[in-house]
């Protein structure tokens, strides 16, 4: 069941990335092309988000009745249900950030499948920002007596 | 300048929403790039190799369609560095990325894809969000800076 379950994140992996490149969005030109409504426009990236999200609307609705997922005991989601500062700040960052690069995580790793001059400035500070964020949380946990 | 795919775009589309479907109905996860990714650091037993496991097939899956679009005579679908994109503008935008995706806990695929189609009104929200600052950003960058 283990190894069932790890070859299915491989080959989910597989399709995620396979759909990224297919769909053009590894390539920050074609991300850009899209969030700059004010150039020549390129209206690619809804059909990309519009494709994925319509499949996995009908699908989950479906998967989500089970009592539990093929391979293992339970589903594990978000719990999160609160729209707070800090949800709206994190978007807002992770924004500025695609916005001025066009790259979102995904198209970010995908870098690793072509390498070039800009994987080597983007994803160390993509790491950087993960691990600013996790050493600023693990500091205020340790500050504040919650 | 970039043209308009709709057809390649829904199709890629389409991939990424049945990759999300089928982590989600055999292994019970949300296909969010950043949570898998940042889940990578976190000391967990048994949290580490399925995550290891999909952002290899990630990468291998874009490898393999630029490998087989360029055999198909379909050209160069690899991304390029853009010459004279400035490095300080990359290193900024890696930062907020990481940073900001930490915060939201959730990225394009977390939340715009996997967090809509379990209709979350966070996720909505976030979406929205992240959207509208990143049209504000690229407005900022290209047209009041003159940077392409």
């Amino acid at each position: 069941m283990r190894l069932l379950r790890y070859l299915v994140s491989l080959i989910c992996g597989l399709l995620f990335g396979a759909g990224l490149a297919l769909a053009g969005m590894t390539r920050p030109q074609k991300v850009l092309g899209f969030l700059d409504v004010a150039g020549h426009w390129d209206p690619s990236l809804i059909f990309v988000l519009g494709g994925a999200v319509a499949f996995a609307t009908v699908a989950f609705h479906f998967i989500m009745r089970r009592s539990s997922p093929l391979l293992t005991q339970n589903f594990d989601l978000p719990k999160a249900k609160a729209i707070d500062s800090k949800l709206i700040a994190g978007a807002s960052i992770f924004g500025l950030g695609w916005g001025l690069s066009g790259y979102c995580p995904g198209p970010a790793i995908a870098l690793l499948a072509a390498p070039d001059a800009e994987a080597l400035y983007f994803l160390p500070a993509m790491l950087a920002g993960w691990w600013l964020y996790a050493f600023v949380t693990h500091k205020s946990k340790h500050s504040n007596t919650r | 300048m970039e043209s308009f795919t709709p057809y390649s775009a829904l199709a890629g589309g389409l991939l990424i929403g049945l990759s999300a479907s089928l982590l989600l109905w055999f292994n019970g996860r949300i296909a969010g790039i950043s949570g898998i990714a940042r889940g990578l650091i976190s000391q967990e037993r048994g949290e580490f190799l399925w995550r290891a496991l999909f952002l290899a097939g990630l990468v291998a899956g874009a490898w393999l369609y630029y490998w087989l679009a360029a055999h198909a005579g379909y050209g160069d679908a690899a991304p390029h560095a853009r010459p004279g994109f400035p490095h300080g503008l990359l290193v900024a935008a890696g930062l907020a990325v990481g940073f900001g995706t930490a915060l939201a806990r959730g990225c394009t695929s977390g939340h715009g894809v996997c967090g809509i189609a379990r209709i979350s009104v966070r996720s909505m929200v976030a979406t929205l969000t992240f959207l509208v600052a990143g049209i504000a950003t690229t407005y900022v960058v290209r047209h009041l800076l003159g940077v392409q």
